[in-house]
């Protein structure tokens, strides 16, 4: 393992973590012996300690030990918060910076406490042995280590394991010998260094002959497992302290086994005693100490944390199997809250639904007949359900469009990442549903449009600074449903397109004529002509025409539309509009010559009677001041028949515009299942889908938006 | 009209070596005597409301609701070039089903009256002749003999082919099942 590229990760997080404790010791000022606080500080203190301790930064380890066994006294409620008290453990936390700074510095070799680090030492010591309540404490030598007895080599090796035994003041009353443990041991394995734990000796004359206060720190070499090691201290466990330690090495293995676990066990703790990380005493003794500072502290900590701070496991440990926990939850949750369904049955189902609907519709029909008002009132009860149902159905196969977007988290990373630009997505609009086989087909499209956008939308970094723009460029997705279409929206904040560079290149590709007057909005759109997107094109105008043409197709294949906008400096927004295929829509029903038409109810504004004595000239008429173009529907659709005495206009807008159109009746609301046109009908313009009305008719939805865009179409080619 | 070659291969009956006798509907249209594979056929239905569909070619008279599902009704008359068919009380639309890209398509179509179903053992089929029988010889599988008389054996993939069928709708024309 490479430390050398973690540490800037250590020396930041400590800095952090230093920032916490100050803050903590400040908010101790207001709030003396608040648990709360107290156990952050704690916590910051022995993170520093751990991590400290992973890059053999012993200066830092020794020092901010003895803080935290301050602090951890203080937590205890042994040592109680004073004024002096925090000004020492600040003092403290400058130090620990100091020591941060000078690891930072880059020196491998052992950061040593500065000589204020020294006297703060004795300082915080001697808050220790008070609350040790031994007079002659003050005697000990205050320099750590004291002169024991230590054998073997010093430093650890990655392949021991730790054991920190603290034997129980009656062991030798109960007829144990501690070194016959330890001799024990050296049958598992071999025994690479062990100190002496002498802290708990109290002054002689309090000294009891027979009381045990003797603890060891093994660093052990051993291929025996954690269970067995455990097992050498059988007999006098209930009166012991032992915390073992895997050695790091052990640390790999045991995520490998954690993460091949095939378990159904959703606790951490089991979890990790299936992977044989832990053992079961650990697991009840980490348990016990939850519920005591749960009880304590009214704060819950987590397992694991439990764990790491007591030394049982390390971090990566634990990581691993929360992230195993994390995965079994989330594969308990997947399998209990989705179901597969073949799409086929789910289609059925609706079909059937439908024909409820309309077998619903007759006999409501036949009931008015009848004058029997309760058969009536039963059958609207019937009625209402069965909407009920339809509107559920439908609901099946509408899909959240955040799963498609969150894919592009990985595409956005990966692209520019690539391309050396720093970008960020933002999704908005997640929630947004359509339908399923739309879901599915919008997927290429889009991938291109972000890709496009992260390759030639957002500039490089230093284009970006010195245009006066953070360096982190930015890709919106974000997607809502407007007028029975849904709206996704692709946005950069990059350099925005090229109005000039775009009209020349369609005028030397003959897509447009020199003396044609293009508005802004026509002249980006042509990126999305075939022509423009050549190799040639790439290089030249400043990237965009890549393949836009292709997007453009998928999108119309779905009935779709895409438009660009862009300012120059400021990015671009492409805006695809599809229609939901499948979905129920408030319908506008009317009718020209008997035939019945739907209009999706969002597009309609309002309706007026066509005034006879204005007698059309164009086809447009007075709106309240207002010029309102008028599509004749029956003119449009060729429909020979009767013209009826009196003729509507249905106000229509979408995108900004507005158009009126001429029908013979208004029948009001309607809500509608969309019926797809099918392959026969597919290209017909103008008609977004079928329904199929109450009386077993059908009807034809309109395309507003499309319709008019046709009929000004023939127009202009009339005109020409 | 170069997809008027549909992908399917020439029509089953012919394809049919065993002695076996098919059975096949037959029907009037325009006074003369037309016969469909009964396997193609689905249902058959009394004429009832049919719902326009702008803008599309003429042989195409609307759509149905068959118990739920929209269902395209072929006027089959115009379909072969001479017009829309006249509706009496004896009209009918008889539901048949096409094969359309591993999808099956159910299609109406207009039919005069409907007749009878019988049987034509293979050797009673004669293969369609180039010209003269005044529709499309691609759209012909073969000439039946019943009772003396022939009977036009149709071709519903070509007839019916969605593929040309929806180009012609695209382009919003009429009359362009005449072929030649």
């Amino acid at each position: 393992m490479n430390l050398d590229q973690a540490l800037p990760v250590f020396i930041e997080e400590g800095r952090a973590l230093l920032q916490e404790m100050e803050e903590g010791l400040l908010g101790l000022e207001q709030t003396p012996d608040d648990p709360d606080i107290l156990n952050a500080i704690f916590r910051a203190a022995h993170t520093i300690k751990g991590s400290a301790g992973l890059f053999g930064l012993d200066g830092i380890v020794s020092f901010t030990h003895v803080v935290e066994n301050v602090l951890d006294r203080m937590r205890a409620g042994e040592i109680l918060t004073q004024p002096d008290l925090t000004n020492l453990l600040l003092q403290s936390c400058d130090e620990i910076s100091v020591l941060i700074d000078a690891a930072a510095a880059g020196s491998e070799s052992d950061v040593d406490p500065t000589s204020n680090g020294v006297g703060l030492l004795h300082r915080l010591r001697a808050y220790l042995e008070t609350s040790d309540a031994s007079s002659d404490a003050g005697h000990l030598p205050a320099k750590a280590p004291p002169p024991v007895e230590v054998c073997g080599e010093a430093a650890v090796s990655g392949d021991c394991w730790r054991i920190v035994v603290d034997f129980g003041e009656n062991v030798l009353r109960n007829g144990f010998d501690p070194a016959s443990f330890i001799r024990y041991l050296c049958n598992l394995g071999e025994i690479v260094h062990l100190a002496t734990k002498t802290e708990r000796l109290p002054p002689a004359e309090l000294m009891d002959p027979e009381s045990c206060y003797l603890g060891f720190e093994i660093d052990f070499r051993s291929a025996a497992d954690k269970q067995t090691i455990e097992n050498v201290f059988e007999f006098v466990r209930e009166d012991c302290h032992i915390r073992i330690t895997p050695p790091p090495a052990f640390a790999e293995v045991a995520i490998e086994r954690i993460e091949a676990l095939k378990a159904e066990a959703d606790k951490v703790g089991e979890i990790l005693i299936e992977a044989d990380a832990v053992t079961p005493r650990e697991i009840e003794e980490a348990l016990a100490l939850q519920n005591e500072i749960d009880a304590r502290t009214q704060r819950h900590p987590p397992m694991g944390e439990i764990l790491v701070q007591e030394g049982m496991l390390q971090q990566p440990v634990v990581e691993a199997a929360l992230e195993k926990q994390k995965k079994i939850r989330d594969a308990k949750i997947g399998e209990s809250r989705f179901i597969r369904v073949d799409s086929g049955k789910l289609d059925q189902l609706i079909n059937q639904v439908g024909e409820l609907v309309i077998a619903g519709a007759t006999a409501s029909l036949l009931a008015q007949r009848t004058n029997d008002s309760e058969l009536q009132e039963a059958l609207s009860t019937i009625l209402r359900l069965v909407e009920e149902v339809r509107g559920g159905a439908l609901q099946l196969r509408m899909v959240q469009i955040g799963e498609t977007f969150n894919r592009f988290n990985r595409i956005v990373r990966d692209v520019s990442k690539e391309l050396g630009k720093d970008i960020e997505l933002q999704i908005s609009g997640a929630e947004t549903e359509l339908d399923k086989t739309v879901v599915e087909k919008i997927g290429d499209p889009l991938t291109h449009l972000v890709r496009n956008a992260i390759d030639h939308g957002i500039e490089s970094t230093d284009r970006r600074v010195a245009a006066g723009k953070p360096a982190k460029g930015t890709v919106r997705l974000n997607a809502y449903h407007e007028s029975s279409s849904i709206v996704i929206e692709v946005t950069d904040d990059g350099g925005g397109l090229n109005r000039d560079k775009i009209l020349s290149k369609a005028i030397e590709r003959g897509l447009v004529n020199a003396g044609q007057n293009l508005s802004e909005q026509e002249i980006y759109n042509l990126i999305f002509e075939p022509g423009f997107s050549t190799a040639d094109t790439i290089s030249n105008l400043s990237g965009r025409g890549v393949g836009m043409d292709v997007v453009r197709r998928n999108i119309e294949a779905l009935r779709g539309m895409v438009e660009i906008n862009s300012r120059q400096g400021q990015g671009s927004t492409v805006r695809i509009r599809l229609p939901l295929t499948l979905a129920i829509i408030d319908g506008f029903l009317v009718s020209v010559a008997g035939c019945s038409y739907v209009i999706p109810l969002e597009v309609v504004s309002e309706c007026v009677e066509l005034d006879e004595r204005e007698q059309r000239h164009g086809c447009y008429v007075n709106l309240r001041g207002e010029v309102l173009p008028i599509l004749n529907l029956r003119e449009h659709f060729k429909i020979h028949g009767q013209t009826s005495r009196r003729q509507n206009i249905v106000v229509t807008h979408f995108g900004g515009q507005k158009a009126g159109l001429l029908v013979d009746e208004l029948m009001g609301e309607f809500q509608t299942v969309i019926k797809p046109l099918g392959k026969l009908f597919g290209k017909v313009r103008g008609v977004s889908g079928f329904t199929i009305l109450g009386s077993g008719e059908v009807a034809l939805i309109l395309d507003v938006l499309s319709l008019i865009q046709y009929a000004a179409g023939l127009e202009a080619q009339k005109a020409a | 009209m170069a997809n008027i070659i549909a992908h399917q291969k020439s029509s089953p009956q012919i394809d049919h070596e065993s002695d076996s006798a098919q059975q096949y509907l037959t029907f009037q249209l325009g006074g003369e005597l037309f016969a469909l594979d009964i396997l193609h056929v689905k249902e058959i239905l009394e004429y009832g409301h049919v719902t326009p569909v702008p803008m599309t070619p003429t042989f195409i008279r609307g759509v149905i609701n068959l118990r739920g599902a929209v269902v395209p009704v072929i006027d089959l008359h115009a379909r072969f070039g001479r017009g829309l068919a006249e509706v009496t009380r004896r009209s009918c639309i008889v539901i048949v089903e096409v094969q359309h890209e591993e999808e099956r398509h159910d299609i109406g179509v207009t039919v005069d009256a409907v007749n009878e179903v019988v049987e034509l053992p293979p050797a009673e089929i004669e293969p369609a002749p180039a010209f003269g029988a005044k529709i499309r010889t691609d759209f012909i599988a073969g000439m039946g003999k019943l009772d003396g008389r022939f009977v036009i054996l149709l071709d519903l993939a070509k007839v019916l082919s969605v593929d040309e069928m929806a180009l012609l709708a695209e382009m919003g024309q009429g009359d362009h099942g005449n072929g030649e």
